[in-house]
C-alpha cells in the first residue's frame, strides 16, 4: 500500500507493471517522433532507410533542412520574439497582482481576485475570440470617429502578445503568490523599521525573496506563449507564430522535417524544464 | 498617504489588464452575439444566432457531444493519474520519488502540437504501429487506428494529464502516512483506505485537477482536429468554420458565448458539489 | 499475572545499521510498560515491529503466547496511538472511533453502543458529532485512545502522544492516561523519550539505549539503583565526575580535582580503573553531621537557582572551577545563603556511586 506497509508480491508486480506502462505512454510517442527525425526517408515513418541528418542541414530541391528551411526559420522567430514580450510583461503584471492580493487591502478585493482567477477557466479560443472582436470593435470606433487607424487592434504580432498575456499573468500571479504568502513580513517590518522606504524594502527584501519563483514563473510563461495554439490561432495576422506554422504543415501532410523541428523542441524544452525544475527546487526548499 | 500610494501603484495595472483584456471583450462578444444582418444587409439587434443554434441540430448535436467527452476526458484522466500520483508521493522510495516526477512532468512541456504529432505517427495507416503490426503477421492490410472518437478520447487524455496529477500529487504530499497507518491498524482493507481516507483527503486536489482538465479539453481545438479527423464534431472547431471559413462573426461570438456559459456551468456544478470554491482550488 | 507481550532476541537492521539489538522483555498483563530512551536508539522501530509495521530479521514476538511474525498490522491483536495521533480529519469524532468497528462489519446499533460507552470512558460523552479540528489538544488524545481501545486490543502500543502537547497539559495527560490505563486494565506500551511521563505512568521502564535494553526495572528503582552510567546520567539529575579507583576495601575514588572519596561500585571495578563516579544533587547535604560514613568538602556558592520546590545551588567545588549542583530545600533553614557563601557540604557514602 505505502512504503510503511506490507504488500502481497502480485498487487506489487501489478503496480509496478501499470506504472511502466503508463510510462510508456507517456514517452513513446516523443521518442518515435525524435527517432523519425533521422531517418534517411521522405516520408515520417517506418521502415528504417537508414540515418541521415538531411532534415536538419540539407538545401536541396527536393529535401530542405530545418536550418535552410525560411518559413519555419521565420515562425520560429516570431514565437521566440512574441514569448519573450508575454513573459516580459505578465511577469510585471502578474507581480503586481500578486503583490496587489497579499499585501494591499481594499474593497472589493474578493471579487477582484475572482475576476483575476477566471481567464484560467475561459477557454483559451474564447479569450482570442473576444479579444478579436473588441479589438475590431475599438478599431472601427476609432477609424470612423477620429479618423486613426491603429495597427495594433487588427490581427497582429501586438495583438498576439495581448491575447496570450491575458492568460498567462493569472499562472505567474498564483506562481508569485505562493510564494508571497510564505513570505515572512516581520522582515519587510525590520527593514521600514532600520529606516527604508516602502520601494527600497520590496527593491531590497521582497524581490530577492521571489526570485525563484519569478524565474519559475517566466520560463513557465515563456513556454507557455512559445507553445499556445487556441487563444493565437484567432489573433495572428500575416507572421504566424511556430505552432500554427506547424499546425497547418501537419494537417496537409507531413515530412520529416517536423519531425527535425519536434527534436529540436523536445530537447530545448526537456533541458529548459529540467533547469527551471532543479533551479526551483533548490531554491525554494 | 504611501500606502493609499503602493495600493494604487498595483491596482492600476491589473485594473487595465482586467477590465480591458477581459471584462470588456467578453461584453463585447455578448454585444456582437446579439446582432445580426438583416435583409437589407444592415447590422440589428437579434437572437437569431441562438435560434440557429437551437433549430440546427448538427450545432447542438456537436455541442452536447463536446460537454460528455469533456467530462468523460476528465474523468478517465483522473482514473489513469491517480495510481502514478499515488506511487509517486506514498509507494516509490523517496529517493527515487524526485525523479519519478520530474520524469512525468518535462513531457508536458513540449508543445501540444508536437505530442499529437507523435501519436499521428504511431497510430496512422502508415504508422509505427501498423508497421510493426503486418510484420509479425498479426494483419495483413494496414488499420487506420486514427481519425475515430477513441483515438481522440486518448489524445485528449494524454494531453490533459499533467494538470490533473500535479494537484494530485501536492494533496497527496500533504497527506499524513500515519492517517494511511492508523486505518490500516484499524483493520480497514485498501480499498476502504482509497476511498475513505485517501480520496477525501485529497478532493481539492481532485477538484482543482477537474476543473482546469475539463475547461482545456473543453477548449481544444488541436487535438480533437488532428486527431478526430474529418468528423470530429468538436465544438471549437464549429467556432473556428463561423469564425475563419464562414467569416460568420456573429453567429461564432454566439457559439463562443454559449461554451463560456457551459464551462461556467459545469465547473460551478462541480465546485458546488464538492464544497469547493474557485479561489481555494486554483491557488 | 500471564504475559501479554514477549520479546525474544529481537533484531532489526537498516542496511549496515544495527537499529534494534536482541531485545528481550516481557511484559505482564494489565501492566503499564515504558520503553524509554533518547531519539534514535530504535524505540520506534521495536514498536512498529511489535505493531507489525516492519518485520525483524531475527527474534520472536509472542502476543498471549501465540508468535505474531508475519501477521500483517491489520491482523494483529494490538493497536498503536500514532505519535501525531493521525485522527482523519475529514471524519467527526464518532465516525474516527466506529471506523474500525465498521471494518469488522459489526451491526450499527452495536457500533453506536460501544462508541458511546467508550466516550463516555474516556470523559468525552457528548462529542460525538464534533469535528475533529474542533477539539483540544487533550481531548484529541483521547479520541485516539478511544478509537484504539473500542477495537479492545490485547496490548495498546503508545508513540510519544503526550509529544505535541503544551507542558501543563502534559502533566494534566500523564495523570490522567495512567488513571485510564487503570480504569480500562488494557496493557499499555509506551515508548518516549521523556523520563517523567515514564517514571510517573509506568509499572515497569526499560531503558533503552543504540538498539539495546540496558535495564529493565520499576521507576523507583531505575532511579535510585540506576545499572550503568548511562542510566545514571540519562534519568534525573546528577553530578558526573571524572574518577581513578584508589583502593577497592573499602572502596575509594579519586577524583581528577585531587579530592579522594568513599563511594559505592555499581560494577566490578579494580584498582587503578578510570570510572565515573555520579553524585545526585538532592543527596548533598549542606552543614552535614559529623559521620564516618560521610564524603565533606567545602563548596563556595556562585548563584541560586531559585525553582520553587526543586531550587538547587549552583557551587563550584572550593579552590577549582569545577561546577557541582546542589538541592536547597526550601524549609528556610537555609534562607541565609547568598552568592559568594562557603558552605561545608556533605554525602553519604552510599549516594556516591560509581561505573
Amino acid at each position: 500500500m505505502i512504503r510503511s506497509l506490507p504488500t502481497g508480491r502480485f498487487y506489487r508486480f501489478g503496480y509496478t507493471a501499470y506504472v511502466s506502462l503508463f510510462y510508456l505512454f507517456l514517452f513513446s510517442p516523443l521518442v518515435i517522433t525524435c527517432i523519425l527525425a533521422f531517418n534517411d526517408s521522405n516520408f515520417p515513418g517506418l521502415p528504417w532507410e537508414g540515418f541521415t541528418l538531411d532534415w536538419f542541414f540539407a538545401d536541396e530541391e527536393h529535401r530542405t533542412g530545418i536550418f535552410h528551411d525560411d518559413r519555419n526559420l521565420n515562425a520560429t522567430w516570431i514565437s521566440l520574439q512574441t514569448a519573450v514580450a508575454v513573459a516580459f510583461l505578465s511577469l510585471i503584471i502578474g507581480t503586481m497582482a500578486a503583490f496587489l492580493f497579499e499585501q494591499e487591502q481594499f474593497r472589493f478585493k474578493q471579487a477582484l481576485f475572482f475576476l483575476a482567477l477566471t481567464p484560467l477557466v475561459i477557454p483559451g479560443v474564447i479569450l482570442g475570440i473576444s479579444l478579436l472582436l473588441a479589438s475590431n470593435s475599438a478599431g472601427l470606433f476609432f477609424e470612423n470617429n477620429l479618423g486613426i487607424d491603429f495597427e495594433i487592434l487588427r490581427p497582429s504580432f501586438g495583438l498576439v502578445v495581448l491575447g496570450q498575456m491575458s492568460f498567462i499573468s493569472t499562472f505567474v500571479m498564483l506562481v508569485v503568490s505562493a510564494r508571497l504568502k510564505k513570505f515572512d513580513t516581520s522582515l519587510e517590518d525590520a527593514a521600514l523599521n532600520l529606516g527604508a522606504t516602502r520601494p527600497q524594502v520590496i527593491r531590497y527584501i521582497t524581490i530577492p525573496y521571489l526570485k525563484p519563483a519569478l524565474i519559475g514563473a517566466g520560463s513557465v510563461a515563456f513556454l507557455m506563449s512559445f507553445e499556445n495554439f487556441n487563444t493565437t490561432l484567432f489573433l495572428v495576422g500575416s507572421d504566424t507564430t511556430l505552432p500554427i506554422s506547424l499546425y497547418l504543415q501537419v494537417r496537409d501532410g507531413s515530412t520529416p522535417l517536423i519531425n527535425a523541428i519536434s527534436f529540436v523542441l523536445i530537447i530545448s524544452t526537456s533541458v529548459l524544464a529540467l533547469v527551471n525544475l532543479l533551479v526551483s527546487q533548490k531554491k525554494i526548499d | 498617504m504611501a500606502g493609499r500610494l503602493t495600493l494604487y501603484i498595483f491596482l492600476a495595472p491589473v485594473l487595465l489588464w482586467l477590465f480591458l483584456l477581459i471584462v470588456l471583450p467578453h461584453i463585447d462578444l455578448f454585444f456582437i452575439s446579439l446582432q445580426a444582418e438583416n435583409d437589407m444587409g444592415d447590422m440589428v439587434w437579434s437572437l437569431s444566432n441562438y435560434e440557429a443554434f437551437f433549430t440546427e441540430k448538427i450545432y447542438w448535436l456537436t455541442f452536447l457531444r463536446t460537454a460528455v467527452y469533456a467530462i468523460l476526458t476528465t474523468i478517465l484522466t483522473f482514473l489513469i493519474t491517480f495510481p502514478i500520483a499515488f506511487y509517486i508521493t506514498k509507494v516509490v522510495s523517496l529517493r527515487v520519488s524526485g525523479f519519478f516526477t520530474i520524469l512525468l512532468l518535462v513531457p508536458f512541456w513540449v508543445s501540444e502540437l508536437v505530442r499529437i504529432y507523435g501519436w499521428m505517427i504511431l497510430l496512422r495507416e502508415s504508422g509505427v504501429f501498423n508497421h510493426y503490426l503486418m510484420q509479425l503477421g498479426l494483419i495483413d492490410k494496414p488499420i487506420e487506428m486514427l481519425y475515430n472518437d477513441i483515438s481522440m478520447i486518448m489524445g485528449l487524455v494524454y494531453t490533459s494529464m499533467l494538470f490533473m496529477v500535479v494537484p494530485l500529487i501536492s494533496s497527496l504530499e500533504g497527506l499524513d502516512d500515519g492517517l494511511i497507518e492508523a486505518a490500516y491498524d484499524l483493520g480497514a482493507s485498501k480499498i476502504v483506505i482509497i476511498w475513505k481516507i485517501v480520496i477525501p483527503y485529497i478532493m481539492p486536489g481532485i477538484t482543482s485537477g477537474s476543473i482546469v482538465v475539463f475547461m482545456l479539453t473543453l477548449g481544444n481545438y488541436l487535438t480533437p482536429n488532428l486527431m478526430g479527423g474529418k468528423n470530429s464534431l468538436w465544438f471549437t472547431e464549429q467556432i473556428y468554420n463561423q469564425f475563419i471559413a464562414s467569416f460568420n462573426w456573429n453567429q461564432g461570438a454566439a457559439f463562443g458565448f454559449l461554451l463560456l456559459i457551459l464551462s461556467t456551468l459545469i465547473i460551478w456544478i462541480g465546485l458546488k458539489v464538492t464544497r469547493q470554491n474557485l479561489s481555494r482550488a486554483l491557488s | 499475572m500471564p504475559n501479554d507481550l514477549e520479546v525474544e532476541n529481537l533484531v532489526r537492521n537498516f542496511a549496515a545499521f544495527r537499529a534494534v539489538d536482541n531485545v528481550n522483555f516481557e511484559v505482564e498483563q494489565g501492566s503499564f510498560f515504558s520503553i524509554l530512551g533518547p531519539s534514535g536508539c530504535g524505540k520506534t522501530t521495536l514498536l512498529r515491529m511489535i505493531a507489525g509495521f516492519l518485520e525483524p530479521n531475527s527474534g520472536d514476538i509472542r502476543i498471549r503466547n501465540e508468535s505474531v511474525l508475519g501477521v500483517p498490522p491489520n491482523l494483529r491483536p494490538v493497536n498503536l496511538i500514532f505519535q501525531h495521533l493521525s485522527l482523519f480529519p475529514m471524519m467527526d469524532v464518532k465516525e474516527n472511533i466506529s471506523f474500525g468497528l465498521k471494518r469488522r462489519k459489526i451491526a450499527q446499533p452495536e457500533v453506536d453502543k460501544k462508541v458511546n460507552s467508550i466516550l463516555q470512558r474516556v470523559g468525552l460523552p457528548d462529542y460525538g458529532t464534533k469535528k475533529i479540528n474542533q477539539l483540544s489538544g487533550g481531548q484529541k488524545q483521547r479520541v485516539a485512545i478511544a478509537r484504539a481501545l473500542v477495537l479492545e486490543p490485547s496490548i495498546l502500543l503508545l508513540d510519544e502522544p503526550l509529544g505535541a502537547l503544551d507542558l501543563k497539559l502534559r502533566e494534566q495527560m500523564k495523570i490522567e492516561l495512567k488513571k485510564l490505563q487503570q480504569d480500562v486494565g488494557t496493557t499499555f506500551v509506551y515508548i518516549t523519550h521523556d523520563q517523567s511521563e515514564a517514571l510517573v505512568m509506568s509499572d515497569q521502564v526499560a531503558v533503552m539505549n543504540k538498539g539495546a535494553f540496558e535495564q529493565i526495572d520499576t521507576p523507583k528503582n531505575l532511579y535510585t539503583h540506576p545499572g550503568t552510567g548511562f542510566i545514571a546520567s540519562f534519568i534525573g539529575e546528577n553530578n558526573e565526575f571524572d574518577a581513578q579507583v584508589t583502593s577497592t576495601d573499602p572502596f575509594k575514588v579519586k577524583l581528577d580535582l585531587g579530592h579522594e572519596y568513599f563511594a559505592r561500585a555499581m560494577t566490578p571495578l579494580a584498582e587503578g580503573a578510570n570510572c565515573k563516579l555520579y553524585i545526585r544533587p538532592e543527596s548533598i547535604v549542606i552543614n552535614p553531621p559529623t559521620d564516618e560514613k560521610i564524603n565533606t568538602f567545602k563548596v563556595v556558592v556562585k548563584n541560586v537557582l531559585f525553582d520553587g520546590a526543586n531550587t538547587k545551588l549552583l557551587a563550584l567545588i572550593e579552590n577549582t572551577s569545577r561546577e557541582i549542583m546542589t538541592a536547597l530545600p526550601q524549609d528556610k533553614r537555609f534562607d541565609y545563603i547568598k552568592p559568594g557563601d562557603k558552605l561545608d557540604v556533605g554525602v553519604f557514602i552510599d549516594a556516591c556511586t560509581c561505573y
